[in-house]
């Protein structure tokens, strides 16, 4: 491990994607590299469809949460709330984004309408550092189940080389911390995910 | 073996601070646990419950936080150790008791965890508990971190038996939902046996046992101060000439902005994990070395207040800020940038704030909101579109008094079926007040949970004073919104689980209501039929609509997504189910005109949607057609 690392990941989605497994996961692997780490949850009220934020923090930070502009990593599930969450990222985070859409029920019941996927996916990566965006829902679904967008997502993340954590590594943790019925979709969903993301240009 | 009751000593785990507070316990040798649960506590209650199934550690689930503080403090005169744990606002509900416990003390040790919600997350206020320890004159200790979280409830134990007091332990929702690596330390075996020693001058609150009581309190209240005097939860690190002094997650904040801002040198810093009461020798020591101070902690002025009175016995005290312009405010919780720039500005250090993007200034446009909303296939929607379209065919406006829990969510269009809600239990007096004052027809809503938990009185209030309202008892047989824990009423009851169940609809009868029916909101037009009669009636009348919470039900294997279903073509220049019902799982087509669209992977099968379209349009789809 490197002694002097801090990295601030923001993730971010809606409730039932499985971001609060994701970033649990990426704790658990810090820990296992041998970095201090904190992680940040939402649970309650805000998890009933709604937008459900979380972080993981590692190295010599004590605080649990990120502020406004400073998020090395954004990790976003839903492409609008990737979007929404570039106000935490500094200019040379890097952005791992769903290019998939979760229509929201204001959007849903004609209140507002839903901004364009393209415009948005421009505009994250005129105001970060690198971005990579996938069709994270297509490959869940390729690798078995809807459910393993986080796998995709994270496999994506762990392509990047921006987290200290090898492939072989964190395939340890989800085969040791996540639920033997699921092992085998969530491992294929990780390895699409990394293969889709080291495929980008 | 659950991983709390597993680990040796030395192990590092990676702990939500819940869990730490509950391995803490069980290294204290708690015997014996109560809860009701609440948002950002509910993880206590809940760890505790599964480690109960396999190991003699006695765990309920309270039907209010009342009787889960009572049934905590029995156990404790009792010589158990003893872990009760709430929400904030739950400690309002059991604050009578609360304020005499702390006269008659205990003697096993009792640990109340008090969760804070600063930024109200899940909570209908952001109330400063702190404050409850100055009012009822017990310890109190404020974890920092995850494995504060563990070592100071392990701590509390040995405070509560030595001061012979319940010691508050005060945390906030980013201390409770955070995870962080914790060293695990040794279990201890309990001491599951109790006895209780009568000792009617010590626990028989009358009058003349009180006036002594409140004495000895005092003079506890003395040694609590002399402890926390020299405690090492409390701490002074640096020698600098600029004071601050924090507690809880904001000693978090503070420790990153010191580094980030490379003003180690300059600082002395006062961390407080025992804040009541304050250790007033230390204090003043400390503001006797230092230039300037500032307070940081969320919330209210707690500790500034606590600093500053200290400070007043000093013959040329430091000046002390916290709270006002240009530094920190009352309302909502803190981050590191802002504890950052408020360190900067008040000691003079030069520092660049971040400039954030703004995504909608980018877009040109404004974000679609995504606000948090019933789940497809809830119960709830069904009967809030039942009164809807009852009042409708009526021709009746209805007044909303609603209550806490998932249905509170039906104050959002289109069922903008909330008008008045304060706590627990508030919807059937509330109703009653407002009936009263206006003669206007008063339609509540309170669920299964909250009708055990502090809706009783007041329809017994209801049924003796003879008021005129409609309550409606959303009976999906769980709480629902703090992850489905059981409650007096729990159907189905989990497996295992050896509450006996006691039927609302035959307690709402036994206490006299005499308007009383019993429906499936998933059946419409039977419920429709008993809503419409029930609401041109008048007097005291009760309908309980009672179907499980689906997400309960997927969750315990009995409901499976097996049906799908379509729209068809007759779905056209109708936007009923949208006005209407506002299942998320109903969507307009994202481009053109059409019929709308079943998100099958939203969609829970309920079915019900099949019964409300007004063009018959929706079917399930046939077995070999898809």
């Amino acid at each position: 491990m490197t002694a002097d690392l801090q990295l601030r990941i923001y993730c971010t989605g809606v409730g039932g994607q499985g971001t609060l497994l994701a970033t649990r996961l990426l704790g658990e692997a810090a820990m296992a590299a041998g970095y201090p780490v904190q992680v940040a949850e939402t649970h309650g009220m805000a998890q009933r469809g709604g937008v459900v934020e979380s972080t993981v923090v590692l190295g010599s930070l004590a605080s649990p949460i990120i502020s406004l502009g400073e998020a090395d990593i954004l990790l976003g599930f839903e492409i609008l709330e990737t979007f929404r969450s570039l106000n935490r990222c500094h200019a040379g985070a890097l952005v791992v984004t769903n290019t998939g859409v979760n229509v929201p029920y204001t959007v849903a019941t004609g209140q507002t309408t839903y901004p364009p996927v393209e415009r948005m996916l421009a505009l994250l990566k005129a105001h970060t550092g690198r971005l990579i965006a996938l069709d994270g829902n297509a490959l869940a679904q390729q690798a078995g189940s809807a459910l393993a967008v986080n796998m995709v997502l994270l496999g994506a993340l762990i392509s990047s080389g921006r987290v200290p954590f090898t492939v072989a590594t964190f395939e340890q943790i989800i085969a040791t911390r996540t639920p033997k019925a699921h092992l085998e979709t969530n491992l294929k969903a990780f390895q699409l995910g990394h293969e889709a993301a080291a495929a980008l240009p | 073996m659950h991983p709390l009751l597993a680990g040796p000593p030395g192990e590092k785990r990676l702990l939500l601070g819940n869990e730490a507070i509950v391995r803490g316990a069980l290294e204290a040798g708690v015997a014996l646990a109560t809860q009701y649960p609440g948002t950002p506590s509910s993880e206590i209650g809940d760890r505790c419950y599964q480690i109960s199934r396999e190991s003699d550690l006695y765990f309920e689930y309270a039907t209010n936080e009342k009787v889960a503080l009572e049934v905590a403090a029995g156990a404790a005169a009792s010589g158990l150790r003893v872990l009760c744990a709430m929400k904030h606002v739950g400690v309002n509900v059991a604050a009578d008791t609360l304020m005499t416990l702390a006269y008659s003390g205990v003697k096993g040790g009792l640990v109340l965890v008090s969760a804070d919600d600063p930024s109200l997350f899940s909570s209908q206020n952001e109330q400063d508990n702190r404050y409850y320890a100055k009012l009822s004159g017990l310890p109190m200790l404020e974890p920092s971190s995850a494995q504060e979280a563990k070592d100071l409830t392990h701590y509390a134990f040995a405070l509560s038996e030595e001061l012979q007091l319940p010691v508050i332990l005060r945390t906030t929702t980013r201390i409770n939902h955070s995870r962080g690596v914790v060293v695990l330390g040794e279990l201890k075996p309990r001491q599951r046996q109790g006895r209780f020693e009568k000792n009617p001058f010590r626990y028989v609150m009358v009058p003349a046992v009180a006036r002594q009581a409140h004495g000895i309190l005092l003079a506890q209240q003395a040694k609590a101060a002399a402890v926390a005097e020299t405690c090492q939860w409390n701490r002074v690190s640096g020698t600098g000439p600029w004071g601050i002094v924090t507690s809880g997650v904001s000693a978090a904040y503070v420790a990153d902005a010191i580094a980030d801002l490379g003003i180690r040198d300059k600082v002395s810093l006062l961390t407080l994990g025992f804040t009541h009461p304050l250790p007033s020798r230390l204090i003043r020591e400390f503001l006797g070395r230092v230039e300037k101070v500032l307070v940081v902690e969320e919330l209210e002025p707690y500790l500034e207040e606590g600093v500053r009175a200290i400070a007043a016995d000093l013959p040329q005290p430091p000046v002390i800020r916290g709270k006002g312009e240009g530094l920190f405010s009352r309302l909502f919780e803190y981050h590191p940038g802002l504890v950052r720039q408020v360190l900067a500005g008040y000691f003079g250090v030069p520092y660049t704030p971040p400039t954030p993007v703004d995504p909608a200034a980018l877009l040109g446009r404004s974000l679609p909101e995504r606000p948090p909303n019933l789940c497809p296939g809830c119960s709830h929607r069904a009967t809030y579109y039942a009164v809807k379209i009852a009042l409708r065919d009526l021709g009746v406006e209805g007044i909303f008094p609603t209550d806490i829990g998932c249905y509170t969510l039906g104050l959002l269009p289109p069922l903008s079926m909330a008008d008045y809600l304060l706590c627990m239990g508030s919807s059937v007096s509330t109703a009653a007040g407002i009936a009263t004052a206006t003669g206007q027809k008063v339609i509540a809503f309170i669920g299964d949970s909250t009708f055990f938990h502090s809706g009783l009185p007041g329809l017994i209030d209801a049924v003796h004073n003879g008021h005129d309202f409609l309550l409606i008892i959303l009976d999906n047989g769980t709480t629902a919104m703090t992850g489905h824990q059981p409650h007096p009423g729990v159907t189905p009851a989990p497996p295992g689980y050896t509450g006996r169940t006691i039927d609302i609809h035959q307690v709402v009868q036994a206490l006299g209501v005499e308007q009383v029916k019993l429906v499936n909101p998933l059946q419409y037009r039977l419920t429709l039929a008993a809503i419409k009669e029930a609401v041109a009636a008048r007097g005291v009348r009760v309908i309980i609509s009672r179907s499980p919470c689906i997400l309960y039900l997927q969750r315990l294997g009995q409901k499976k997504r097996a049906k799908t279903f379509v729209v068809g073509p007759e779905c056209r220049d109708c936007r009923h189910c949208l006005d209407y019902f506002g299942c998320p799982a109903l969507q307009p087509p994202l481009e053109g005109e059409g019929p709308l669209v079943i998100d099958e992977a939203l969609c829970n099968a309920c079915g019900f949607c099949l019964q409300l379209c007004q063009k018959k349009a929706i079917r399930a789809k046939s077995a070999g057609n898809g």
